[in-house]
């Protein structure tokens, strides 16, 4: 019985396993196949070529697109620390009035439909000449990365104990200091968490992405990605969709697997602490 | 939290003040980036706005909303957003598809808590794997299942031909009865390991000696599960269901990119994206977002009384 049991339990993790992981691998399968044998269904790999690899990087702007994404989700990464390490101090450390209604503010910002603002924002992007720029992606992206960093680090703030900052503030330390010197120090596994998964969510953004930029070489990667096509209108270039796909996601994986148990914690620090 | 200095004293206001400055620029950049825009996108939907002519935008009402046109006869006809079969069936799907796709996550999402809450050989390679899904950027997603759910050459058609599961080949992503359960399958796919994460962090607070006990007293596993484990974690299931929820109602790249233009499929976010830059009705696609707003708005406000969030940190 006991057997039976844990042959079935080994079971469900290999089905866990096999479901989580198969997409992913056939796309590297197809992604190393080429001509006609693209179309035929294969479990295994059969062929290793580079035809498709070859195909996106040359061809058109996908380096170019690898690149704008790369630029705009370290900026929105840099800035959105920045502006939220100074206010998850005065939110978590200092006490004040209304502090209650602006942390419920911003964590209702983190939970808003980002087409309510999509109109709006085009109209602001296009006055101040930001459209088809990477600009536009920056400053909008501060909706969702913002909110979302602030709110961590004033959970993770808060728990710090208040004596780190007694000693400091008898020796007549200002708040800057305060941040700069004793904080800052103790910050950084939250930095590291929370600029990860900022990043992650500024690097896959897609529809502020497809609609204010216009422009092959301003594309973000998941746009490239989506609008790739072949060279007629019924010709799917699978092959190269596959290869791109697998170019921006392998990084990725490697990334969250090296950091998975702070992306955990970062992850439910985010919504379970609430 | 008290804080290492009382608000009254000179020190305190001091601090108070440097709060204000410290909040300053994050609260600017949000309301530039969020809070003017919104209020445009409200006044919009007022408006006649159309792409090429947004500064001449006139005023118009609520007749992106609704109008009643009287024929005079007795008869008439009724337009605008209230009255748009399409809108209403974008809705209806919006409100399907998050129901059952966050019921899946959450019964799977629980499945795959409770195993990588056991202790078993090879746990962190099940975590490791299970983070991929969510790693994969969901335009990204939506693309290898198009190709694996392709309707010649895909493998899933090719899997279940040979299970016989089916007779002949499905156009999953094409054919009306089939897109939805297309995009619910990638969705279940992609997020399962996030309320699974979320749901084990529950998991990892019930104290195991709880366990302990139940297993002296000879109490059935299936019975400490709905009996023990279950009450216990039912605040991290809530709260896991409730971030799902509001983001499943905003659904848009995963079905703007695997079902496009299907009527099955289109969601309140796909017509009100449409709308705006596709069909050139500006102001009746800031019509539509700004009623999406309001039902995602009016969950948060639920949400946030119901869950009695504890904002001000006072344990």
């Amino acid at each position: 019985m006991k057997t039976v049991k844990q042959i079935l339990f080994y079971l469900l993790v290999v089905v866990i396993i096999v479901q989580a992981v198969f997409p992913f691998y056939y796309a590297i399968v197809t992604s190393f196949k080429s001509g006609t044998s693209l179309f035929q269904v294969n479990y295994w790999p059969t062929q290793f070529r580079f035809d498709n690899y070859v195909s996106v990087l040359t061809s058109g702007s996908f380096m170019r697109n690898v690149l704008n994404s790369l630029i705009v989700a370290t900026t929105v990464v840099l800035i959105s620390l920045f502006l939220a390490v100074t206010a998850a101090y005065a939110l978590s450390r200092i006490p004040f009035r209304g502090r209650g209604l602006l942390l419920m503010t911003i964590l209702s910002v983190s939970m808003f439909p980002q087409i309510a603002v999509l109109a709006g924002l085009f109209e602001m992007i296009r006055a101040a000449g930001l459209y088809n720029t990477l600009f536009a992606l920056i400053f909008s992206y501060m909706i969702f990365t913002l909110p979302f960093t602030v709110w961590v680090l004033t959970t993770f703030m808060r728990d710090l104990p208040v004596e780190i900052e007694e000693a400091a503030i008898v020796d007549g330390a200002s708040p800057w200091v305060i941040i700069t010197r004793v904080f800052l120090p103790l910050l950084w596994p939250a930095l590291v968490t929370t600029g990860l998964l900022a990043f992650i969510a500024a690097w896959n953004e897609f529809l502020f992405a497809l609609t204010f930029v216009s422009n092959n070489d301003t594309r973000t990667v998941p746009v490239a990605i989506a609008l790739l096509s072949g060279a007629t209108e019924f010709e799917v270039p699978w092959g190269n969709i596959m290869a791109a796909s697998v170019i921006v996601t392998v990084p990725l994986v490697v990334l969250v697997l090296i950091f998975q148990r702070k992306i955990v914690s970062g992850l439910t620090a985010g919504s379970v602490k609430g | 939290m008290a804080g290492p200095v009382s608000p009254h004293s000179e020190l305190g206001r001091q601090r108070i003040l440097a709060a204000w400055w410290f909040l300053a620029p994050m609260l600017v950049v949000l309301a530039a980036a969020a809070g003017w825009p919104l209020l445009k996108t409200i006044y919009f939907s007022f408006t006649d706005a159309t792409l090429n002519n947004l500064s001449g935008a006139q005023w118009v009402g609520i007749l992106n909303y609704y109008e009643w046109l009287d024929y005079g006869d007795g008869t008439g006809e009724a337009f605008g957003l209230l009255a748009d079969e399409q809108w209403w069936a974008a809705v209806y799907n919006t409100v399907r598809f998050t129901l059952i796709s966050v019921t899946l996550e959450t019964l799977f999402g629980l499945v795959i808590a409770l195993v990588l809450n056991a202790e078993f050989k090879g746990r962190g390679l099940v975590r490791a794997a299970v983070l991929v899904p969510w790693a994969i950027p969901t335009i990204v997603s939506a693309k290898m299942w198009a190709w694996m759910m392709h309707d010649q050459f895909g493998i899933l058609n090719d899997m279940f031909l040979r299970l016989g599961l089916i007779s002949a080949p499905i156009a999953w992503t094409a054919s009306p009865d089939t897109a939805m359960v297309a995009v619910l399958i990638v969705d279940v796919w992609k997020t399962t390991p996030f309320m699974a994460l979320l749901i084990l962090a529950g998991l990892q607070l019930v104290p195991g000696d709880i366990y302990e006990a139940a297993k002296i007293d000879g109490v059935h596993p299936v019975k400490v599960f709905f009996k023990i484990t279950l009450p216990l974690i039912r605040p991290a299931i809530l709260v896991a269901v409730i971030f799902r929820a509001l983001d499943a109602m905003r659904v848009f790249d995963l079905i703007y990119v695997l079902t496009p233009n299907n009527d099955r499929t289109r969601t309140m976010s796909v017509f009100a994206q449409e709308n705006l830059f596709q069909f050139d009705k500006f102001a009746y696609g800031s019509a539509a977002s700004t009623l999406l707003f309001v039902v995602i708005a009016l969950m948060v406000i639920l949400t946030i009384k119901l869950g009695r969030m504890d904002l001000e940190g006072n344990g």
